[in-house]
């Protein structure tokens, strides 16, 4: 059984990694608007090749976050990323389901 | 994420200590809210910690935004509490197929049953698993409002006692296995125990969602389908 399902064990998984001499980051739900797939406090680790573990949308967003996480690895600097039907990239990274979703993305020190 | 911070919140997590990691998404700063203490990065008033703490005991992940600050300052408070509990009272057969199902939906899993020969590893392979009787068993687990309970012995003498404690103690869930007339039997019983019409009428039974389940795996998804109905569907009849 996959373990990262079992809920809230994202942090966990992201100290491995770092453990493990990996770069590291974590991308979480800080807010979401309308039908978003996947709750506030959803969380996603990504290391330096670009392996993940959680989910912060239904599978849409996960690669644009995972791009952001690279350079959050390199610079250190923290970012909040925002993804809707507003947003102008929505045909190419946007929420299939119509909703918005704020994710901040951090290195793991 | 700094070191410290993360190995602070991974120990409060493996302990079951409920926790808030409270960041400022301006400046990247973090800090720890425990029911008692602070530890991290920055400070917070006394009535922005107040409801960071009310985030925690209501389990409630989100913004907070200052309107008085011009600044813009943005708080988000990521509520990090112990797993939900699901306490099975009989080592059965569909207790083999809930265990998982439930550790599957995230729930700490403990099966309870003095019977030995139910009860087992090899049965249950990395369950917690409880030899006391039930009413002992509850006692000592402590059922809070995070905490579901369901008996599946069909045997009295095992699940009234734990009924009772689980309708005693503040469990969101309490369930019983067994058919519309071995319920109603049980609440005549519940009824001469003392229990009163409100409380055993708090008991979902026969167990479960309505989905025409019938192998121990269906009942066990319709069991785990109800307790994530009562938990989380407002509105959604359960």
């Amino acid at each position: 059984m996959n373990d990262t399902l079992m809920a809230d064990n994202i942090v966990e998984q992201a100290a491995a990694w770092r453990a493990a001499g990996r770069r590291v980051a974590l991308a979480t739900v800080v807010s979401t608007w309308g039908s978003s797939p996947r709750p506030v406090g959803s969380q996603m680790a990504v290391d330096d090749s670009g392996a993940m573990a959680g989910s912060v949308s239904g599978g849409c967003i996960e690669s644009a976050v995972a791009h952001e996480a690279a350079k959050s690895m390199k610079d250190g600097e923290p970012r909040l990323l925002s993804f809707g039907i507003t947003n102008e990239m929505a045909w190419e990274v946007g929420l299939a389901c119509g909703g918005q979703v704020q994710v901040y993305v951090e290195a793991v020190e | 994420m700094k070191r410290d911070i993360l190995d602070r919140l991974l120990a409060a997590k493996a302990a079951a200590i409920p926790a808030a990691l409270v960041t400022d998404l301006n400046t990247g700063l973090q800090t720890l809210v425990y029911e008692d203490t602070v530890h991290g990065g920055f400070g917070l008033e006394p009535d922005l910690l107040d409801e960071v703490r009310r985030r925690i005991r209501q389990d409630r992940s989100g913004l907070l935004v200052d309107p008085q600050d011009e600044d813009g300052f943005r708080l988000f408070v990521h509520v990090h509490n112990p797993a939900m509990r699901l306490l099975i009272v009989g080592a059965v057969h569909i207790a083999q197929a809930l265990a998982p199902v439930a550790a599957l939906t995230g729930y700490d899993v403990t099966v309870i049953d003095p019977r030995g020969a139910f009860a087992t590893e090899a049965r249950f392979p990395g369950v917690k698993l409880n030899h006391l009787w039930p009413d002992e068993a509850l006692a000592e687990l402590k059922p809070d409002a995070r905490t579901a309970v369901v008996t599946l012995t069909h045997d009295p003498k095992l699940d009234d006692p734990a009924l009772v404690a689980a309708l005693r103690s503040p469990a969101f869930y309490v369930g019983a296995l067994g058919s519309k007339r071995t319920h109603a039997l049980r609440l005549d019983r519940l009824r001469d125990e003392g229990l009163s019409e409100a409380e055993v009428k708090c008991i979902r039974g026969p167990v479960g969602l309505s989905i025409g389940a019938v192998t121990p795996a269906e009942i066990a998804i319709s069991i785990m389908g109800q307790i994530t109905c009562v938990r989380r569907g407002e509105n959604h009849p359960c």
